[in-house]
């Protein structure tokens, strides 16, 4: 103590003063002192922390959105575009502090201004609030120009779908931020979204941008993506498939294309469907792809494959026969029937007339086994590959678990599930020689691997035998087109309901391939429970085929391969008539 | 060779000579206080976002201030003596007048309106009440004895609780301080102080719950945790500190401040013109700024311990720490070591009536070592 005294007595000496007054000027060196140790802690020590705490209040890193790539069909057609537009943000807190500028902001927004005041006191404390999403870009340009305090700009994307309906189940549909939530726009988000960019910004106290820093790394947009689609023949089956949901009742329906040498999917409606440029009014329940999310019991249109399993076996011959006689038969304590009495038939007959019974008879001497192993080899049970969200596996339950009748309801197309992608693509096998390709919902460049199925001999067969479904004696005779040769199967199945099989509900499928001399297409078109009169298969489903069958052999300028006979040296003056009809037909898509 | 040498200096002696002779200033205590009040100019500029106008009023306002030094300079000091206990008895007046009929200003009643100008009757009383403590105690028996310090407390009593009911704590604080510092002066018994140091740390849990209004309570909490309230009352200390915490050693430079620059300091010019400084000009911006202020108050102490009057000397030494106590207190609150109240930093914060109560003080110190009976040979 008494030295302390004595410090501050010698110092008080010094500087001229008495003692009080050297107390005095002690105590404001020392609070100098204690002062400047707090700014050597602040701008010292902890500078750092302070100098980044002042570039976090002061520098902003914002996002700048990626443009998401385009989905184009198969010739660069746009089938989903994102536009340039604007998103409106505001500071509740900072503007709140201005109510001329929110007046004004409301003015320029055309909303009422009471509504946004409400709105901005509601959410005072919070930092960011959207006013208006997708803005046009001369709207956003005023509200730029206005230069309002708390009042912020965002580049956004919105995207946009030309062919509306036509596609909306496959495509499905991205959100207000861009983000894929259905369909190819989910599945293939990742590679159409793009990478988000970031730019530094300067801004005020008022959280007013000052300066732009500039792009700390730009966005990098999404990549096209070209399909397999073909948006002519997409609207086309479409047009026609909706067209037929509507008049027979059906509860929905699909229609799937493929061409046969590549597995690409040409074309593959589904109906009822919705609008995806009005998000607001989506009904979830109308965006699920019938082609693909959706399984169903094929029924007879999976006959061919037990037929083309019997040639292949080498037991059976296309001329030999089976007595089907008298319409039904009892297998393992169930009766399988036919439609009525077919007596004896070949193999075509078999198929012509889509007997059960024929075809149990095949399974049952070639066994459980073999039909299990020629359906799995179609791809049956499995998911497809393509990627699409929600994809069903169908179903195919192991041989061995199968009983008698089992092996005989799994021949005619009963007690398996399919997806219409994966019969189309079993189709696509039969008409490419025997040759199974995965499908493939996205343009190729390069021909997809192969893998056999059946024999060249056996497919071809069989695919010529199927011509006489299309006959006039056959299933479906109003599934043939005029000018080729049509193969093809009709499947009318009983919907499972509550107490097992209905007898009043079906669906109706028909699967088939043309021209049949070299299959280039195939086409399965799927109506589910017709409800307005016509239930059969050949009334419902095959009239549909014909129409997106003729209009896409016309499109895609395939060679007719059933002209009417004509005298020598005029067929060549004929054929530009039908190259004028598919011109024609192009003009009306 | 030798009268050459000599030449400037004869020069500066007949400078400081003519400055305390005809200008009654001290040419010692003029270069500091100048030296500040151009720091504070420059400062401001940057703060003021380099707004030529602002520089214009700062310096019109500077050059009235500095005028007004001149003229109560002119003064003889014991002028000062024969007006304070009148001074005093008015400034009450006026008090007791704002409390009963006072203009509403920014919440509370501190203004007091005459119809002509517009005015708190509390930074009279900052000038009133040194001078009227020093000229009664001067004039009784030294050190006081203890009915003086009595009535001295009284004197000191009254307008503090009728300022601090207004309500402005922190003027009725300093105002307290300043006559407190004259008892200190006069030889006050260190018994008294320590008591009065004991009786202070008893009223503070008393002020807490009976005297204090919920803002001032919200200060002096957040304080302790500036973060608990950051865009409330916590927000003017964090931006502060974030400006001066960013300067770093040797700051930013002058201009480059971003903090103040980007409106997230507020009072950049008023109140929290330290920050300001700090984040330009760094730690050694600091030191040299609070070297300067030290140097005042030291002159300030010298000129008391060399003054020819008891009163004066005990003027003197309030001015002289009521100036240091602006000082700490400003640059506590800037560096987030004090609650913030409204101290403005002396010489360096832009506003009008602290320059005139600073301007006043000074004046007085100028008069009391110029204006003097003969003159010494003390420098």
């Amino acid at each position: 103590m008494k030295a302390a005294w004595a410090f501050i007595t010698r110092w008080a000496t010094w500087l001229g003063v008495r003692w009080r007054a050297g107390v005095v000027l002690m105590v404001f060196a020392f609070a100098a002192v204690m002062l400047l140790g707090r700014a050597v802690q602040l701008q010292v020590t902890e500078r750092d922390f302070y100098a980044e705490q002042g570039g976090d209040r002061q520098q902003r890193v914002q996002t700048i959105a990626a443009h998401r790539g385009m989905i184009t069909d198969r010739h660069g057609e746009p089938l989903a575009i994102s536009v340039a537009m604007h998103a409106i943000w505001i500071d509740p807190k900072v503007i709140g502090a201005h109510p001329e500028a929110v007046t004004r902001l409301a003015k320029i927004l055309d909303q009422p201004a009471a509504e946004l005041q409400r709105r901005v006191r509601e959410y005072g404390s919070r930092r960011f609030l959207y006013v208006a999403r997708q803005v046009r870009p001369s709207l956003a340009e005023a509200v730029r120009a206005a230069k309002l305090p708390g009042v912020g700009l965002k580049r956004e994307y919105k995207r946009f779908y030309p062919t509306a309906d036509v596609t909306a189940p496959l495509l499905g549909f991205a959100n207000i931020d861009d983000e894929g939530l259905a369909g190819i726009e989910l599945s293939f988000d990742e590679l159409l979204a793009g990478t988000p960019g970031k730019r530094r910004i300067l801004k005020d106290g008022d959280g007013r941008e000052i300066v732009d820093l500039g792009v700390v790394q730009a966005a990098r947009p999404g990549q096209d993506l070209a399909l397999s689609i073909d948006r002519r023949l997409q609207y086309l089956a479409y047009r026609e498939l909706s067209r037929a949901v509507e008049e027979h009742d059906a509860l929905g329906g699909s229609a799937t294309l493929m061409n046969v040498a590549t597995g690409e999917v040409l074309a593959m409606a589904s109906a009822p469907s919705f609008n995806p440029n009005n998000r607001a009014a989506i009904d979830p329940s109308l965006t699920r792809h019938h082609s693909i999310v959706d399984q169903f019991e094929p029924g007879s249109a999976v006959k061919p494959f037990t037929v083309a399993a019997a040639l292949a076996s080498g037991r059976w011959q296309p001329s030999d026969t089976v007595d089907t006689a008298p319409g039904y038969r009892r297998v393992g304590g169930f009766t399988i029937h036919d439609h009525r009495n077919y007596g004896t038939l070949d193999m075509t007959g078999l198929l012509e007339k889509s007997s059960n019974i024929g075809a149990s008879m095949l399974a049952e001497d070639l066994g459980a086994q073999v039909i299990w192993n020629t359906y799995r080899g179609l791809g049956f049970g499995q998911v497809t590959g393509v990627g699409f969200p929600g994809e069903a596996s169908g179903s195919l339950s192991l041989w061995r678990d199968w009983r008698v009748a089992d092996t005989a309801a799994h021949s005619y197309g009963y007690g398996l599930a399919v997806t219409p992608l994966q019969l189309a693509s079993a189709y696509v096998a039969l008409g490419n020689g025997g040759q199974f390709v995965a499908p493939s919902l996205l343009r190729l460049d390069d021909p997809p691997e192969t893998r056999p199925v059946f024999e060249p001999e056996v497919a071809d067969r069989v695919v010529g035998m199927l011509r006489s479904v299309v006959s006039p004696t056959g299933t479906a005779p109003e599934a043939a087109v005029t000018g080729f040769q049509v193969a093809g199967k009709t499947g009318t199945v009983r919907r499972l309901g509550e107490g097992g099989y209905s007898r009043t509900d079906y669906n109706t499928v028909f699967a088939g391939l043309a021209p049949a001399s070299d299959p280039r297409l195939a086409l399965v078109v799927v109506l589910h429970r017709p409800n307005a009169g016509k239930v059969y298969a050949g009334d419902v489903a095959a009239p549909v085929f014909q129409r997106v069958m003729s209009g896409a052999l016309r499109m895609l300028n395939i060679r007719p391969d059933n002209l009417p006979e004509l005298p020598a040296g005029q067929i060549a003056g004929d054929l530009p008539s039908v190259v004028a009809d598919s011109n024609r037909s192009r003009e009306a898509g | 060779m030798a009268s050459d040498r000599l030449q400037p200096m004869r020069l500066g002696d007949r400078l400081g000579a003519t400055l305390r002779s005809v200008f009654k200033l001290d040419p010692v205590l003029l270069f500091f206080v100048a030296l500040i009040a151009m720091i504070g100019v420059v400062a401001g500029y940057s703060a003021a976002e380099q707004s030529e106008a602002w520089v214009e009023r700062s310096i019109v306002r500077l050059g009235l201030g500095f005028g007004l030094m001149l003229l109560i300079a002119q003064i003889p000091q014991r002028w000062y003596f024969v007006v304070a206990p009148w001074l005093f008895a008015v400034v009450v007046l006026m008090l007791v007048a704002v409390w009963l009929v006072g203009d509403m200003g920014g919440g509370a009643k501190r203004w007091l309106d005459l119809g002509v100008i517009r005015f708190q009757p509390a930074e009279l009383m900052k000038v009133a009440m040194p001078m009227t403590i020093a000229w009664f105690l001067a004039r009784r028996p030294l050190p006081p004895r203890p009915l003086d310090v009595l009535a001295a407390m009284l004197a000191v009593g009254i307008p503090t609780v009728l300022i601090a009911g207004q309500p402005d704590l922190g003027s009725s604080l300093l105002i307290m301080a300043s006559g407190l510092f004259v008892l200190f002066f006069a030889g006050l018994s260190w018994w008294y102080i320590g008591g009065f140091v004991a009786l202070v740390a008893a009223a503070m849990p008393v002020m807490w719950f009976f005297v204090m209004h919920a803002y001032q309570k919200q200060r002096v909490l957040t304080l302790f945790d500036p973060t608990s309230d950051p865009l409330g009352a916590g927000y003017h200390t964090i931006q502060s500190m974030i400006a001066i915490g960013s300067g770093g050693v040797w700051g930013k430079g002058w201009l480059q401040g971003t903090q103040s620059h980007l409106d997230f300091l507020p009072e950049g010019t008023t109140d929290f013109i330290l920050a300001v400084y700090a984040e330009e000009f760094g730690l050694v911006g600091l030191l040299v700024l609070f070297l300067l202020y030290l140097a005042v108050i030291w002159r300030g102490l010298w000129i008391a311990e060399h003054a020819e009057s008891v009163e004066g000397r005990l003027l003197a030494a309030s001015i002289s720490m009521t100036f240091m106590v602006y000082v700490l207190v400003n640059a506590g609150m800037v560096l987030g070591l004090l609650p913030v109240v409204g101290a403005p930093l002396p010489l360096m914060s832009y506003g009008g009536t602290a320059l005139v109560t600073i301007m006043v003080g000074l004046g007085m110190l100028m008069s009391i070592r110029t204006q003097r009976s003969f003159l010494g040979h003390d420098r």
